[in-house]
């Protein structure tokens, strides 16, 4: 009897967190099934499966997927590489600081979404439209992180540094950058939780490919599965997104003990 | 685990002081290897407040001076001064007769109260700061077993106690091989223990290698323990300056270092009374309580 208590135990501890959601699914099933449902509110989840399989099956999904996750690179690429640059700058002179940081501070404020309509006057809405809206989306975490990061470099650190003979590029490398990278990685991972909100509200405005036109054009023809299937791939997208990032930390920062990976959880 | 770490360290440092022991008492080092330091006048104020006036002192090549004195009296500045990392207001500070201008110079290394290690760089790595290329790892090993922690050499800072994070902040110093080794309240954050071990290793060492050692400190016991010299500093000012002729390797409880620590201190305790340096006896009464309050803030 106690045997069986203490053995039965840690499997029923994991199964517990999945009760609610599994029950939940059973339930909407059963309810789609009976017909309390109708599929223009919420197809069946084995309806979504399908749809899913048949995508997935016909190739569509995975180009989908790649002008999609390809979109979003870019305008983290972009929008990421000018915030690190010049978080940089401003973390690391002065001069930098006075001349851009309150202008930045100023538009950070702004929040993306709301240049959509500049952003469709300027660019159209083809390509560039995207990548811009992602790419102002992402900067500000990055930069603002960077320039937080240099600014927190232990100064008795970057002294010791000096009287030890270190300066110029040596100093940075060895040093500064190392001391500012868990901020950087701080902003990394805020700027792609934006990253793929921004690129759903540009996809959904117009796209010739992508996820959000896969979502957009299934809505017109009442296909909520593949709608279903859309908003799943994107929470899919985001947690892979998270689940690199926080590899990279692990990687990145395994001399910090706050980073450290823990044996057990 | 933590009471292991420390009678591992006691008996280490047993082992490093019996070392020495072998070789004839008198310090023999060799003559070029310190440098020579001259102050003469020095004056140094952060805006308007001055923090050290009229300092005159000479150390011979590898003396070991200790310099004794309240916070913020102005000792860890005169450090500084000496590592470059301050610039004096007035009055000249030479090192071999050369003026220290603040440039970073070769020949000379810091040892901070905080280890001040970096990190993200595994031990060996931040011993090998700053060494060139070549043979970096080698030397960088040889310092670090010199200190008795040779494996550990791939272990991140973080995971090292205090002691040992300073024992190799010491390693790090010494790679460098400096003429010159300034120490700032190295062994302020340890335990008694480590501290006495830190002692006979620094002691040790500083025989073997000879180089001219200054430690700031605010423990007139370890300034006895250490030094050839003790300078008091009082408002800027040098306000003692006692030498302490004990054989070395230094044995603790010596009653001769005892007497020397009791003489310093007094001086140290009776300074807060008006200026005459010399206080009259009739202060004595108050003194238990004084003496109390006021070891503390030494």
């Amino acid at each position: 009897m106690s045997t069986l208590a203490v053995s039965s135990r840690p499997a029923l501890r994991r199964l517990l967190p999945w009760l609610l959601p599994l029950s939940l699914l059973l339930a909407w099933e059963l309810a789609a099934r009976q017909g309390w449902l109708s599929s223009r509110v919420l197809p069946e989840p084995l309806a979504v499966l399908q749809a899913f399989w048949n995508l997935a099956r016909s190739g569509e999904l995975w180009h989908h997927v790649a002008v999609s996750s390809g979109r979003a690179l870019a305008g983290l690429a972009i929008g990421g590489g000018l915030g690190l640059l010049l978080g940089l700058l401003t973390g690391s002179l002065r001069l930098a600081e006075t001349l851009l940081d309150t202008s930045f501070q100023m538009l950070r404020n702004i929040p993306a979404l709301a240049l959509i309509p500049l952003v469709i006057l300027w660019f159209g809405i083809d390509e560039s439209a995207k990548l811009f809206l992602v790419a102002v989306g992402v900067f500000f975490p990055i930069y603002l992180n960077t320039f937080h990061g240099i600014r927190s470099v232990d100064a008795g650190l970057i002294e010791m540094a000096r009287s030890y003979g270190l300066s110029g590029w040596q100093l940075y490398r060895q040093v500064i950058l190392p001391g500012a990278l868990p901020s950087i990685l701080v902003g990394l991972r805020f700027s792609l939780g934006l990253m793929w909100v921004l690129l759903i509200v540009a996809e959904t405005i117009s796209a010739q490919a992508g996820i959000g036109y896969l979502t957009m054009n299934a809505r017109e023809f009442l296909q909520t599965d593949v709608v279903l299937v859309g908003i799943l791939l994107y929470a899919m997208l985001g947690k892979l997104a998270d689940v690199l990032a926080k590899g990279l930390e692990r990687w990145w920062l395994v001399w910090h003990p706050g980073y450290r990976a823990q044996a057990t959880v | 685990m933590l009471m292991m770490k420390d009678i591992d360290m006691l008996a280490f440092g047993l082992h490093r002081e019996a070392e020495p022991a072998a070789v004839p008492a008198a310090p023999a080092p060799q003559p070029s290897a310190g440098l020579a330091i001259e102050i003469a006048s020095l004056d140094k104020s952060f805006g308007e407040r001055p923090v050290l006036q009229g300092i005159d002192l000479k150390i011979r090549p590898g003396e070991f001076v200790a310099i004794v004195g309240r916070s913020g009296c102005g000792k860890s500045t005169l450090l500084r001064l000496l590592a470059g990392l301050e610039q004096g207001s007035a009055g000249t500070l030479a090192l071999d007769g050369q003026a220290q201008t603040g440039a970073r110079r070769e020949d000379v290394r810091i040892m901070f109260q905080d280890s001040r290690l970096l990190p993200w760089k595994r031990v060996l790595d931040n011993i090998a700061l700053g060494l060139d290329a070549e043979g970096a790892a080698e030397r960088a090993r040889a310092a670090l077993a010199q200190v008795g922690l040779a494996d550990r050499a791939q272990d991140w800072p973080a995971v090292l106690s205090g002691g040992q994070r300073q024992r190799v902040a010491l390693a790090r110093a010494l790679v460098h091989r400096p003429r010159l080794l300034l120490l700032d309240e190295p062994l302020g954050a340890l335990d008694a223990l480590t501290r006495i071990e830190m002692h006979a290793l620094i002691e040790s060492l500083w025989r073997e290698q000879g180089f001219t050692a200054v430690l700031v400190t605010h423990d007139v016991a370890e300034a006895v323990a250490l030094a050839d010299r003790v300078v008091l500093i009082e408002d800027g000012r040098i306000a003692l300056d006692e030498p302490v002729p004990l054989p070395r390797p230094r044995q603790r409880a010596d009653t001769r270092a005892a007497a020397i620590e009791a003489r310093i201190l007094q001086r140290v305790l009776r300074q807060p009374q008006p200026a005459d340096s010399e206080a009259p006896d009739s202060r004595w009464p108050q003194e238990p309580l004084r003496l109390g309050a006021l070891r503390f803030a030494v």
